[in-house]
Order: structure tokens, then sequence, then C-alpha cells
């Protein structure tokens, strides 16, 4: 479980996170959505470390992870798994490197057992041969399932994916969506998805945050966003016109 | 922490990229430029009271105390340095350096260290077959082109031998290894935005690392000659 406490953050003059709080459960997969500009992308950059918050706390089930030492904050990233908006594959390693790499880098595994925890990682998302292709020669969606791979590889017990399905076909980011949701539940992890993909809500959506200028204007599931009557989050659910019939249709 | 043989292993692989990769650049160059002081100090030599031999004499100190640590350096500069850069930088902008730090890798300790300690290892190295060809390359021209004869080319470059200058030279790469590699690196890793900047980080990056290595090279031959 990852339970965050009154976030904030500015750039500048511009405040982009207002005191967030929010608890992540173990076993869902958990979803922070919003408009572009919300701060979805700085929030979980500051869970995982990447920007420094200007106030507030992180708990990674228990452990304060932003106001620790080198040493604890790296302990707790080694059990972080993330899948990068764009895959942020190694582009001169091959997918089997690429997903051995955090083997490599952080264990002392011997070679036949790494290669066995990364073919099972790359048969759990789907892409069984493709060992030995470079990043530039696959599709955009085994990208991710790569970077999945990645992220899972050596055991982690958080998995923080940002975007997951930006830049896929509906078919695809659906494929994504659903492996997410399964690795979660198999391997019992906390997941966090940072996305502004309404599909990605009906699919995955086990517990929802939503951002809106900063703050934290809800939180609940995907069985109760329709009948929030909050202004902000009804504008944001129902943008375009097939779920605007849905809800009229209701 | 990663382990030693990890950053072992990588530095190895850096000295290969770098070091051995430059060698053709380093051998156009260093022949080239040996071969064009024999021939320009011959034709500004017009008094018959100089022997020959001075032509041999000024190769060798020109090439140990200026031109193989220093002109390589600019070579160096313009070939490591600007693939430091780009490499860093695009890894900066595609997130692969952000996907390190995720995994509890210390980036900059990952990727630059190995470079820094590459360069250091084997741009001396380069300086030496740099000096070593850049003298024969002013023997072969002097010999072929009838300025200086055989005998009188190595015995210019042995008289008034300062072994010193080896020492000076060597010194000069190491440092020289290190602004290269620190400042591209740097330029490569603060990257921000897109493809445009990752060019004017390389750019930015050879720009850079030039001017420091001729500013610690008037500091260098202040301090040490």
């Amino acid at each position: 479980m990852i339970e965050i406490n009154n976030i904030h953050k500015s750039f500048g003059s511009n405040e982009v996170l207002k005191g967030v709080s929010g608890t992540f459960e173990q076993g869902k997969t958990n979803l922070i959505i919003g408009a572009s500009g919300t701060g979805k992308s700085v929030l979980l950059k500051i869970i995982v470390g990447l920007i420094p918050p200007d106030e507030g706390e992180i708990f990674f089930d228990g452990r304060n992870f932003n106001q620790s030492d080198r040493d604890v904050k790296t302990e707790i990233r080694r059990e972080v798994g993330m899948l990068f908006q764009g895959g942020a594959l190694f582009d001169s390693l091959t997918v089997e490197q690429n997903v051995q790499f955090p083997l490599d880098v952080l264990t002392k595994m011997p070679q036949d057992e790494k290669l066995d925890r990364v073919n099972f990682c790359l048969k759990r998302v789907g892409l069984e041969n493709t060992n030995n292709k470079l990043p530039s020669e696959i599709s955009g969606g085994m990208k991710k399932r790569v970077g999945i791979a990645r992220a899972i590889v050596n055991n982690s017990k958080y998995l923080f994916c940002d975007e997951p399905n930006s830049g896929l076909d509906p078919q695809t980011a659906s494929k994504v969506d659903n492996l997410i949701r399964e690795i979660t539940e198999e391997f019992n992890i906390t997941t966090i998805v940072v996305t502004h993909d309404m599909n990605s809500v009906i699919e995955i959506g086990e517990n929802i945050m939503f951002l809106h200028k900063g703050h934290k204007v809800w939180e609940g599931t995907y069985d109760n966003i329709a009948h929030s009557n909050i202004q902000a989050l009804d504008e944001f659910v129902f943008a375009n016109k097939l779920m605007r019939r849905m809800k009229e249709n209701q | 922490m990663e382990s030693f043989s990890t950053y072992a292993r990588l530095t190895l692989k850096e000295a290969v990229s770098i070091g051995f990769n430059s060698i053709f650049i380093v051998v156009i160059v260093s022949t080239f430029i040996g071969a064009v002081t024999s021939l320009q100090t011959a034709y500004n030599m017009i008094s018959p009271l100089i022997p020959n031999y001075v032509i041999s004499l000024i190769v060798r100190d020109m090439t140990l105390l200026e031109l193989a640590p220093t002109i390589t350096a600019i070579v160096i500069a313009g070939k490591v340095g600007s693939n430091i850069a780009g490499e860093l930088g695009t890894m900066k902008i595609t997130e692969q350096i952000d996907a390190l730090e995720v995994m509890g890798i210390n980036p900059s300790s990952y990727l630059v260290l190995p470079k820094i300690l590459a360069l250091m290892i084997t741009y001396p190295m380069l300086v030496v077959l740099a000096g070593f060809l850049s003298i024969y390359g002013g023997y072969l021209t002097g010999i072929f082109t009838g300025v200086i004869t055989e005998t009188e080319y190595i015995y210019g470059i042995r008289a008034d031998f300062n072994p010193y200058n080896i020492t000076f030279a060597l010194v000069k790469s190491v440092v020289f290894a290190f602004l290269i590699a620190s400042i591209a690196s740097f330029k490569g890793y603060y990257t921000r935005g897109g493809a445009y900047e990752v060019g004017q980080a390389s750019t930015s990056a050879v720009t850079n690392a030039c001017i420091a290595i001729l500013l610690a090279d008037y500091l260098l031959a202040q301090i040490l000659l």
C-alpha cells in the first residue's frame, strides 16, 4: 500500500499540486485521472522520487520515502517497476537484454536463472519470440509490454504506469490495460496508473483519484464515477459524444 | 550499490567504444600534422647556418609539447564529446535515465563515471600513438621530399632530448581527457527538450570542451614548464 499525505509542488509561480492526499491499495489497480495539465504525471514522478515535493510525505507500506536517506530510498526503489509513457527501453539493447537489465545490475543471479526469469516475464506479457529484436523493430504496443515485463522482472512490489496506452489503437490499449490489471492481481502488487483515457477507467478503474487544477476533487470506483455530481468530473468523464449518449440513455 | 564488476565491465566497454574507435582518426590527423610540420619547418629555415637536423628536433618538441596532446584533444572533443553528449541527451529526453533512477540505479555514476574513466585511461594511449605517428609522418615526408636525410632526422629527434616533455604530454592528456568526458557528460545529462536540444547539447559540449582544453593547456604550460 502507498499513502501520500498533503503533497504540494510548484514550478516557479505555477502551483501544480495543492495538498493532494490519498491511499493506493495493494492488489488493486489504482488510477490517477484528470485532464492534461492537472498534475497527474507530476504526482506520479513525485511518488517514485523523480521529482522532490515542496511539502508532504509518501509512505511505501509504512516506510517514509521522501524523507529517508539515500540508502532507504534505493532499497524502496528496487521494489519499484515503472512503465514510462514512451516505454523508455534502452534502444541499443535487445528486448531480452532490456528485460534482463535490472537482474544484471541489481542481482547476482546466475545467467541461466536470469534467462528463465526473463522468458517467464516475456511469456507473461505475450512476447515469447521477440528476445533478439531491438526496440526499434517492434510496435508501440509491444514496447509497452516489454516495459511491463522489465518492470516486473525483479519481483516488484509496486508498479507505476504513466499513460500506458497513449498512442495505441483501442484494441491494443485494452490489451495493455487488462495485462496491467491481471499482473496486479496475480502478483498482489500495488499499481498506480496515470491516465486521461476513459477506456482505461472503464477497463481497470478499481480505485480512482480524480485531479483537477492541482486538487484531488474526487475518489471512488468506476461504478460510482458517473454519479458524482461534481461538475469538473462530469465534464471529464462525459467529454466525448459516445459517453454523453450513454448517460442520456441511462 | 552496483557491483565493482559492473563498473569494470562498463568501463572496458566504453574504453573500446571511445578509445579503440578513435584510433583511425588519430592516425590520420597525427600523421599529417607531423608531415606538414616537417615541411613547414624546412620551408621557414632559410639560413644555411642552421643544420637540417633542427627540422626533426622541432617536429619532436612540437609534437610532444603541443601537437600530440592538444590537437588530438580537440579532435577527440569533436568526435567523442559530441557522441557522449548526444547519447546521454537522447537517453535523457526518452526517459531512459529516469528509468535507471526508478530501478534504484544511480544514473550519473552508472552512465557517466565509466565514460570519464575510459577516456582517462585510453586518451594517454592515443596521445602516445599520435606522438609516434606525428614524428614518423615528419620523417616520411622529410625523406620523400628530400628536405632532410634519414641520418639527420634521427640525429635531430635524439638531440637535446628532455624526457620530462613526455611526462608533461601525459599529464596534459589525462587532464584533457577528464575535461572532454566530464563536460560532454554534463551537457548531455542535463539536456531538456527534444531532438533540437540534443543537437544543441552536442555542439555546446564540443565548444565548451575545446575552450576548456585551450585554457587548461595554457595553465598547465604555465605551471609545469
